[in-house]
């Protein structure tokens, strides 16, 4: 018998806004703990919200871009649960008129495109964070700055069947919020989260099984290798005959696996009602169009422009625009160094290579596009060589410092005095008689030799093209 | 609504999601007299509310928003200073254990 | 004449003449709260030292002229569950005991630019649940009329202070008439502003969408004086109306002929007390005759005004109540091995009986399975509430009714059956379902010499005909100068 896993997902995005969702608190990423916090934001007795009108239009530019319906009348509800990282025990949400229903979102699985359908976008605010002693302590610790930012919840229907469908949206998902400027999605710092809805079905049929709702997912990564292991879980054993439970699982990133919460943690009962501190939102027509004219340059745009104003390959282009950051990264080194194409080129295989492998966001990197540009311009200035700009590469990511300081504290720079190059050409010249010999009688590959030898002694430093020019003047060669 | 009486068991089942630890003699009493108030309360059916819409708010009001500026925070010791547990500036709480 | 017995209009007069100091004032008063506090037990906490500071800075700022308001320099109460910064703010719970917000509530901050002087906070139910002032966590507080006797509640406290005269005035706040049921029950003036009049910032919540802050006075010109210092827009609570505010003190001395009032049937049925019917119909042949036009309305809902009421009341407070538990603030339960225990040992340690039982019972309509039945179907019938109110304002421009079925009750006289106690608010909840503006005044005595309330209730923000209203008929009937035997 066959199965097919069907797959849904509930992102949760923070929101790019300076302050927090209900209160004037800076939501700065790494603060010292409890120092961003407020009576509303730390549930005090008599505090009251108020609603940040920017991130109430993220959510709307959002529901806009995903395709939603949206609702005329919003409100605000209360979700009632007890967790001290809740200072009020109850989450102000949206359950009863969220901001859009009804969306979908093209992603593209290896070439096909599919579309994933939404059921709901809407907002709400984060709870803050518990640390959770390593050393087992009988104690957990607090820290409330997280708590109340403005957070982007967007429910999609159960519309995927693989994991590939799965990395594919949330991928195509991250990328359209960073588009959007709604949020940087940076996952490592906790501000996109994903959690896995998983049932199988036998193919061809309609009925779904039970279903496992997957938390704790805090990487593309982890979300993948957990819906691999959740298809895998299930199909054995439906295949065995077994039955499975809908439960909530948690993924244990030590022992790779996801195991099922004591059934006691599931039985919840949220009691959602009206928030009586907000008031009704209404989303009139013309705000709504007001909104969808403010939203950004989006990928095919944004490609198209990077063929027509910098000359750039599509292939080129296509890659560049891949992310927003990448995108903005780009045309930031662009404003400090007009050379688009070299740019692009060391964009397109240092920096991506380095962030890859760090995973890292383009503006985490310790190299800035001012970095970058500046020591593309050296290139293209000559002063030093490509070769040495891959040496200088990776000194300004150990490192930070700026090219120029890297070049000048190691004595980098290129070599371009003639004279200077024309000692050295000599001195080779004199010690590989039997070389030059080879060459004058036409055996033009040992030229490479020479140059080798010459770039040695300068350390490669010395300027390639004047090299080899002097070097065949001095043998005279034609 | 339903006129059905809550049990025991109900009154067991709400005390937990409330957060209120009852001892099992408390069970009793408070089974009454939330019967009896629940019971009054039931009045309400007499109501054709089908074609009625719900206020949650005593006032109609909408659209009230703030600006995305920053306001000053409390300072750590002014935001920590009623915590009946804290350390290094955290509130600090019994282990949450993964069961509710 | 002994100053602490004057009215806020008069002491602040006579301050702005220099005839008294605010530090004089200030003496005096304290020194009656310290003589019949042991009788009636009306403040948690009394800030002399602080009072003392805030009098001298009222007599710099009078001293040296310039922009005085009519509350700089004046002596007032103020309820335990209105914020003041880093003053003990315990809502009369064991919960929050030793609790000092580190900010003011909006009308706190208001009054402490007007150059108020806070003497003390003041007794409660518990988190404002109850009408009798029994529910608190502390201390039970004594009606000064009859110290066998409730003083109403939630806001006896600050009832009784005004009526001993250790108070000029008082905060309360009113969720369900826990401001002007005590005014009735104790022979003051109690205001509950329009819903959205007064901003919430501050007030620790009960029911939020029914919570309004008013003001407790000797008479009505100083309600009017007291809701011209409180009213205005808050940007920081959303509920807050953004709507003009008037002076509310012109209001009074306007005459009410051909002013229309509207007695609602349903208000004079079965369940009222002869006495308080008797009194009540006096005030309003007495108003007649300063040619007011009285009408019959009728009210048809008002019988499922408690169910109604109740219902939302408590979902919101098992809500609003959930904060408490322990983590962040306020009282937690020694030896909890982990965090459920801290939550539910917590409680059941820090609640009374009576928030225990309100939290239950809104957890239970909220609950699933529940929330259509009951919740919903409350907050359908808050529609209905509202509406007979609406259609009432098209014959009539006042409502004149009781505040309370019977005069002041004695002490433990209700607490064993709750249900009797919820059905004592029946005069007063509609008008919060429905966001409406009410005032309780002295309209005189039983056979006992218990004092007995006159309730005026307007459309929303039209505080100013409430005031003309019950400006005119106090000055006719002149109760307010019997003080009660302390
Ligand atoms: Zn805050």
């Amino acid at each position: 018998m066959e199965f097919e896993p069907v797959i849904g997902m509930e992102a949760h995005a923070e929101l790019a806004t300076k302050t927090k969702v209900f209160c004037g608190c800076s939501t700065a990423f790494g603060a010292a703990p409890n120092t961003q916090v407020c009576p509303v934001c730390l549930g005090l007795p008599g505090a009251l919200p108020v609603l940040n009108k920017t991130a109430f239009e993220y959510v709307i530019r959002t529901a806009i871009a995903l395709n939603c319906t949206i609702t005329e009348k919003t409100v605000f509800d209360r979700k009632n649960y007890y967790y001290p990282d809740l200072p009020k025990n109850y989450q102000i949400s949206q359950n009863y008129a969220c901001i859009g229903y009804n969306g979908w979102i093209e992603i593209n699985v290896n070439g096909e495109k599919k579309q994933v359908g939404m059921d709901n976008v809407h907002l709400e605010e984060d709870a803050g964070k518990n640390l959770h002693p390593e050393t087992g302590g009988a104690e957990s610790l607090v820290d409330l700055n997280r708590a109340g930012i403005a957070l982007m919840e967007i429910v999609s229907r159960p519309d995927m069947h693989s994991a590939d469908d799965a990395l594919a949206y949330m991928e195509t998902l991250k990328n359209l919020l960073q588009y959007l400027e709604v949020s940087d999605c940076k996952m490592q710092e906790g501000r996109l989260r994903f959690e896995v809805n998983i049932s199988m079905r036998r193919k061809g049929e309609q009925k779904l099984g039970a279903r496992a709702e997957i938390k704790n997912l805090n990487s593309m990564r982890t979300a993948l290798k957990c819906i691999e292991y959740e298809i895998k879980r299930q199909t054995d054993i439906l295949s065995n005959g077994g039955k499975l439970n809908q439960e909530t699982r948690l993924w244990d990133e030590a022992s790779f696996c996801t195991r099922a919460m004591r059934s006691k943690e599931q039985a919840q009962d949220y009691r959602y009602f009206p928030d009586p501190d907000l008031v009704e939102v209404h989303i009139m027509p013309e705000w709504q169009e007001k909104i969808r004219r403010q939203i950004p340059e989006l990928k095919d745009a944004k490609l198209a422009r990077f063929i027509a104003d910098y000359g750039l390959p599509e292939y080129d282009a296509d890659i560049l625009t891949s992310s927003k950051p990448l995108a903005t990264y780009f045309e930031q080194c662009q404003k400090f160094h007009n050379n688009p194409k070299s740019i692009s080129n060391w964009i397109m295989t240092e920096l991506l290579r380095e962030l890859k492998c760090r995973e890292m966001e383009p503006d985490d990197c310790p190299v800035t596009p001012r970095h970058l540009a500046c020591m593309i311009k050296m290139i293209d200035e000559k002063t030093i060589s490509g070769k040495i700009g891959k040496q200088v590469f990776s000194e300004m990511l150990t490192t930070g410092k700026m090219p120029d300081v890297i070049v000048m504290e190691s004595g980098m720079s290129q070599i371009l005095d003639e004279k200077e190059i024309s000692a050295i050409v000599e001195k080779i010249i004199s010690e590989n008689q039997d070389t030059v010999e080879s060459i004058r009688a036409g055996r033009d590959k040992a030229m490479a030799f020479l140059v080798g030898q010459i770039m040695r002694a300068t350390r490669g430093k010395a300027n390639p093209q004047l090299v080899n020019q002097i070097l065949k003047d001095k043998i005279s060669i034609k | 609504m339903s006129l059905k009486r809550i049990s025991p068991d109900d009154v067991r089942h709400v005390a937990l999601l409330s957060r209120l630890r009852l001892a099992e003699e408390e069970i009793p009493p408070y089974t009454d007299v939330l019967n009896s108030i629940l019971e009054y309360f039931a009045k309400l059916n007499e109501l054709d509310t089908s074609s009625v819409s719900p206020t949650s708010h005593s006032i109609e009001m909408r659209n009230v928003f703030r600006e995305d500026i920053p306001q000053p925070s409390l300072p750590v010791d002014k935001a920590i200073a009623n915590a009946p547990e804290v350390e290094d500036n955290y509130f600090r709480v019994p282990k949450i254990i993964q069961e509710m | 004449m002994d100053i602490h017995t004057l009215t806020l209009a008069e002491a602040g007069k006579q301050l702005k003449q220099k005839k008294i100091t605010s530090r004089q004032l200030t003496q005096a008063v304290l020194q009656r709260l310290k003589s019949v506090e042991p009788q009636i037990q009306a403040f948690l906490s009394i800030a002399e030292k602080t009072a003392f500071t805030q009098a001298d800075e009222a007599d710099r700022r009078i001293a040296e002229g310039g922009d005085i308001s009519p509350l700089t320099g004046i002596p007032i109460a103020i309820k335990d569950n209105i914020c003041t910064a880093d003053a003990a703010t315990t809502c009369a719970s064991r919960i929050l005991e030793n609790f000092h917000p580190p900010y003011d509530a909006t009308v706190i901050a208001k009054l402490r630019r007007a150059g108020v002087v806070f003497i003390g906070k003041t007794n409660m139910d518990e988190f404002a649940m109850g009408s009798s002032t029994e529910n608190s966590g502390y201390k039970i507080t004594r009606n000064p009329w009859d110290r066998e006797r409730i003083p109403g509640g939630s806001s006896g406290g600050s009832a009784a202070a005004v009526a001993a005269d250790a108070a000029i005035a008082a905060l309360g706040s009113d969720t369900g008439g826990s401001v002007r049921a005590p005014a009735s029950y104790c022979g003051v003036v109690g205001l509950k502003p329009t819903y959205g009049r007064v901003s919430r910032y501050g007030l620790v919540a009960y029911g939020s969408s029914l919570d309004q802050i008013g003001p407790l006075t000797k008479d009505v010109k100083d309600s009017a004086i007291m809701l011209n210092a409180l009213a205005g827009h808050d940007p920081q609570d959303s509920t807050s109306a953004n709507v003009p505010v008037p002076d509310y003190t012109s209001a009074c001395g306007k005459d009410i002929k051909g002013l229309r009032i509207g007695i609602p049937k349903e208000y004079f049925a079965e369940g009222i007390d002869p006495e308080v019917e008797q009194l009540v119909k006096n005030a309003i042949r007495q108003m007649e005759s300063l040619g007011a036009l009285p009408i019959e309305i009728s009210l048809p809902h008002t019988e499922y005004a408690i169910p109604c009421y109740y219902i939302c009341a408590m979902a919101e407070a098992s809500s609003n109540l959930a904060r408490y538990g322990g983590a962040h603030y306020g009282y937690r339960a020694k030896n909890a091995g982990n965090i459920l225990e801290m939550y539910s040992k917590t409680r059941a340690e820090g609640f009374g009986t009576e928030v225990k039982r309100r939290i239950m019972l809104g957890t239970y309509v909220l609950s699933a399975g529940y929330y259509d039945a009951w919740y919903l179907k409350a907050i359908k019938a808050r529609t209905l509430i509202k509406r007979d109110f609406e259609l009432a304002w098209e014959k009539t421009d006042i409502i004149a009714a009781p505040v309370v079925p019977a005069p002041a009750f004695k002490i433990g006289e209700k607490s064993a059956d709750p249900l009797t106690m919820y059905l004592s608010d029946i005069y007063t909840i509609s008008l919060n379902l429905a966001g409406m503006c009410g005032i309780s005044i002295p309209c005189g005595f039983s056979k006992k010499g218990l004092p007995v309330g006159l309730q005026l209730i307007a459309n929303i923000f039209k505080e100013e005909t409430l005031f003309t209203a019950a400006y005119a008929y106090e000055q006719s009937a002149g109760f307010f100068n019997r003080k009660p035997p302390l």
